[in-house]
Order: C-alpha cells, then sequence, then structure tokens
C-alpha cells in the first residue's frame, strides 16, 4: 500500500485506540456494577431503552471498533498468514460492514 | 528475537487482539437477540448462567484489559517522550489487566 | 576453568558448526576467542573486525544466540559452562563462516535517505544549531550508531518481511530529519513511511534491547511515525 494509505491507516488506528480505551474503561465499570446479583433482560433493557446518552456512546464504541479491528487484524493476516494483496482489503471492508451492521443491530436492539 | 518483555507484550497484544475479533460478531449477534424480546434475552442469559460460560466470560474480560493495557503501552511509547521506564510498562501492563479482570472476576461470583 | 569449548559457524548458508578449545584467559572477548582459533587452530576461517574497541561496527555476530558486538563482549559475560556457539548475524546472506553481506543492509540506509543533503555550500557561513533544542537533542540520542547491525539482526520484522528497511536505517533517517541543515525532509518522510517503513515496526524493542551503544531505535521509529502523521495531516506526504 502506498506511503499516504499506510500512514492513514496508523493515524485511523491510534486514533481509535485513544477512544476505544475510554470506551472499554466506561463498559467495564458499568458491566463490573451491572453483574453484581446477576443479570436479567428487564434489569439491562430498564437501563437502556430510550436511553439517548446510552445510545450515543454506544454508537460512538461501536464505530471506533468498526475502524479498528480491521486495521488491526491487517498485518496479523499479512504476516502469519502471508495474505497480502487486494484480496486480503477487500475481506477487511466486508469485515468492517459485518461489524458495523451487527454492532449498530445490538445498539439498537438494546435501545429501542 | 524473542523471550524479552517487549517480545511478550507483543505478543499478548496480538493474540488478545484476535481473539476478541473473533469474540465481538458473536457478542453482537447475542446482544441483537434482544430485538427478538425480552424472554429471548432472557433465555440468552440464562444459557450464560453456568460456570463454564462465565468462566469464558472472565476469560474476555482478561482479554480485553490486557489488550487495553497492551494498547496504553505503545500509544505512551509512540507518543510520549521517551523513557528508561519502558521494561516496567510491560509488567505495568500485566498487573493492571489482572486486577481489572479480579474485580470482574469477583462481581460475576457475587 | 582452563578451556573454552567454542562451537563455531563454518561454510554458507548450509553449513554447520565446527567445535574447537580455546585456552581461557583473563579479561578475554569472544572476538579474542575467535581470533584465536584463526591464528593458532584453523587459518583459514573467515571473520570480520577492524578496530577491537567499539567503534568501527564490523564485528557482530551471534553468540549464544544473541547479536553482539564481540570485540566488547567479555566471554565471562556470555559463556555457559564455558561454551561459546558463534554463528554469522541472523537476517543477513551468509558469504563464509562469520562473515555475512552487509550490503542490503547499507544499501537501505540509502533507500531510507540516510544520506545528508544540504543547501550550504563551503562559500556561506556555518548554521547555528542551538545545543540543547529539542531536534538537536533527538539528533544526540541516536547519531552515536555505528552500522553494526546488531539491531536489525534481533528484529522479528526483518526476519519476516526482507523489504522493511529495519531499525540502523530508520534511526540514521530520524536524526537527519532533525538536522535543521537538511533540505530533503519531504522526501525523507516519503522513504521511510509506509509497509516496508517505519508504520511496519510492532515497537517489540528486540532493536533497543541489544543495541551495544545504547541506542534506541523504537523511540526513533515512533518519531518518524508521528512525523509522518503531522506530514499527512498537513497535506505533505
Ligand atoms: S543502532 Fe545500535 S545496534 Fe543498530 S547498527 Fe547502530 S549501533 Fe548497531
Ligand atoms: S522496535 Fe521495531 S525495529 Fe526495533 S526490533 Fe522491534 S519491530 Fe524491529
Ligand atoms: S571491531 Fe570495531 S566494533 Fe568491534
Amino acid at each position: 500500500m502506498s506511503t499516504r494509505g499506510e500512514t492513514l491507516l496508523w493515524v485511523a488506528q491510534r486514533a481509535s485506540a485513544a477512544l476505544l480505551a475510554l470506551c472499554v474503561v466506561v463498559h467495564l465499570a458499568t458491566m463490573i456494577y451491572a453483574i453484581q446479583g446477576g443479570l436479567t433482560a428487564a434489569e439491562i433493557l430498564g437501563r437502556t431503552r430510550g436511553n439517548l446518552g446510552w445510545l450515543v456512546f454506544y454508537s460512538v464504541f461501536i464505530a471506533a471498533v468498526v475502524v479498528h479491528v480491521p486495521i488491526g487484524l491487517r498485518p496479523v493476516l499479512g504476516e502469519w498468514l502471508e495474505w497480502r494483496g487486494t484480496s486480503r482489503e477487500v475481506f477487511l471492508v466486508a469485515l468492517a460492514l459485518v461489524l458495523a451492521v451487527l454492532g449498530m443491530r445490538a445498539v439498537l436492539g438494546v435501545f429501542g | 528475537m524473542r523471550g524479552h518483555p517487549g517480545h511478550w507484550a507483543f505478543l499478548v497484544h496480538r493474540v488478545s487482539g484476535v481473539l476478541l475479533a473473533l469474540f465481538l460478531p458473536g457478542h453482537f449477534v447475542a446482544l441483537g437477540a434482544a430485538l427478538e424480546g425480552e424472554a429471548a434475552m432472557d433465555a440468552f442469559l440464562a444459557w450464560t448462567d453456568r460456570p463454564l460460560v462465565k468462566f469464558g466470560e472472565w476469560g474476555i474480560v482478561l482479554l480485553l484489559s490486557a489488550h487495553l493495557a497492551g494498547g496504553l503501552r505503545i500509544l505512551a511509547l509512540e507518543f510520549l517522550p521517551w523513557r528508561e521506564g519502558h521494561k516496567t510498562m510491560a509488567a505495568l501492563a500485566a498487573g493492571v489487566s489482572l486486577a481489572v479482570s479480579l474485580a470482574f472476576a469477583l462481581a460475576l461470583t457475587r | 576453568m582452563t578451556q573454552l569449548r567454542v562451537r563455531v559457524w563454518r561454510g554458507g548458508a548450509d553449513g554447520g558448526f565446527q567445535p574447537f578449545a580455546v585456552p581461557r584467559q583473563a579479561s578475554q572477548t569472544v572476538l579474542d576467542a575467535v581470533t584465536y582459533i584463526q591464528r593458532v587452530l584453523d587459518p583459514t576461517l573467515a571473520y570480520r573486525f577492524a578496530c577491537r574497541v567499539g567503534m568501527c561496527g564490523s564485528c557482530a555476530m551471534t553468540v549464544n544466540g544473541v547479536a553482539r558486538w564481540t570485540c566488547r563482549t567479555h566471554v565471562d559475560k556470555v559463556a555457559r559452562d564455558g561454551r561459546l556457539e558463534i554463528a554469522p548475524l541472523r537476517s543477513l546472506p551468509v558469504v563464509r563462516d562469520l562473515v555475512t553481506e552487509m550490503r542490503g543492509f547499507f544499501d537501505k540506509w540509502s533507500r531510507a535517505e540516510g544520506v545528508f543533503r544540504g543547501a550550504r555550500s563551503r562559500r556561506d557561513a556555518f548554521e547555528r544549531v542551538a545545543p540543547r533544542s529539542a531536534q538537536r537533542l533527538n539528533v544526540e540520542a541516536g547519531i552515536e550508531c555505528i552500522g553494526c547491525a546488531v539491531c536489525y539482526a534481533s528484529c522479528d520484522v526483518v526476519a519476516q518481511n526482507p523489504e522493511y528497511l529495519g531499525p540502523a536505517a530508520l534511526n540514521r533517517a530520524w536524526t537527519l530529519l532533525n538536522d535543521v541543515r537538511d533540505v530533503a525532509q519531504a522526501e525523507r518522510l516519503r522513504a521511510v513511511a509506509g509497509d516496508a517503513g517505519c508504520h511496519a515496526c510492532h515497537s517489540q524493542m528486540g532493536c533497543t534491547e541489544r543495541c551495544p551503544k545504547g541506542i534506541a531505535p523504537t523511540a526513533s521509529i515512533a518519531g518518524l511515525k508521528r512525523a509522518a502523521m503531522r506530514a499527512l495531516l498537513a497535506g505533505e506526504l
């Protein structure tokens, strides 16, 4: 890939990483708080349904994941599986789309 | 060159990242079950309420916190002024991730 | 211990180890042991050295599995039960015995724009460089490189990706990027960014761990990544 493209991926990976660091800390703290005394659907959905701040937070979280996962897998595929070239990039873009669709479906499902 | 702290930090970061990438789609699909209503979600939650799955959940949290700590190490290496303490950073990363996952395990068993 | 048992790589890439017994001496370096073998036991042994005092960078070998400058490495420090295993550096083609082909290594320095390009002639006045300026301190941290390729042989990314410029060439590019007299910075950044350049580095720090001059190529490479980012965001890459 080109010099610019590779640099752009690096910037995107670091930016999404910084965002994810915040999101993951919040997410983990929430989970540790939430699972005390077990989980029920009513409890989870009671917290999330119609909660706009929650919706925004998790949408941002998903967006960062969609950027971060494919870029992170890219060198792994190259170095461990010798998979480089166009087919790899197509696969990674497809993966990003799948993550985006599944992720937003889950967020909207829990929100609405 | 193998076996020095930097190499271990790299391996842990890479392997945890790959495993998390594999876990995420499943996680999203499971949460998407909420689309089918509370009953479907409760059925899923009931399934998760067994020791093996709980252990798995704890593993995921360990992976997540390990990947987080490793990522913070890289961000610090690349963006903060260079310090001699980079070896302790790998150890610090391990410590932080262990602490977080222990907190989770504690909450899980209560 | 009066005898060192030394296994030395003989032949090319498909060669093998040959055992020698070398008398143990006080303050003996690994290079002393190799030199003893060549002078006394087998004059056909091929190896390189020049300065013997850690300045020329020609004597690096793999000693008990670790890349080291042999002239400044004491046998005391590295021998295990009086045994040494000495092989050529990893990731470089073996010419014969302990001698590796260094051309590819240094070609990468030029590919990384590791050459000073100034604009002044000898009729111009000297450029003033403030000794404590941030840029000059960056240069300071990386400039003492002796080109020994210990870092290069210790890097897993080099071992996996033959195109990767490697820690030494990138460290050199970083010292020049911080040289205020140099006028080829845009070309240099284009040469070092990308997946054969600084973005291939995993910050594993094998190089930094092993550099005998205490240089941290990982830090220099991180500097290049930041510089590439700034250039990209400014539309100059
Ligand atoms: S950076 Fe260090 S290890 Fe690498 S070539 Fe220079 S002196 Fe040798
Ligand atoms: S820090 Fe980068 S250049 Fe140095 S050994 Fe690791 S991957 Fe190679
Ligand atoms: S012989 Fe010159 S550095 Fe070792």
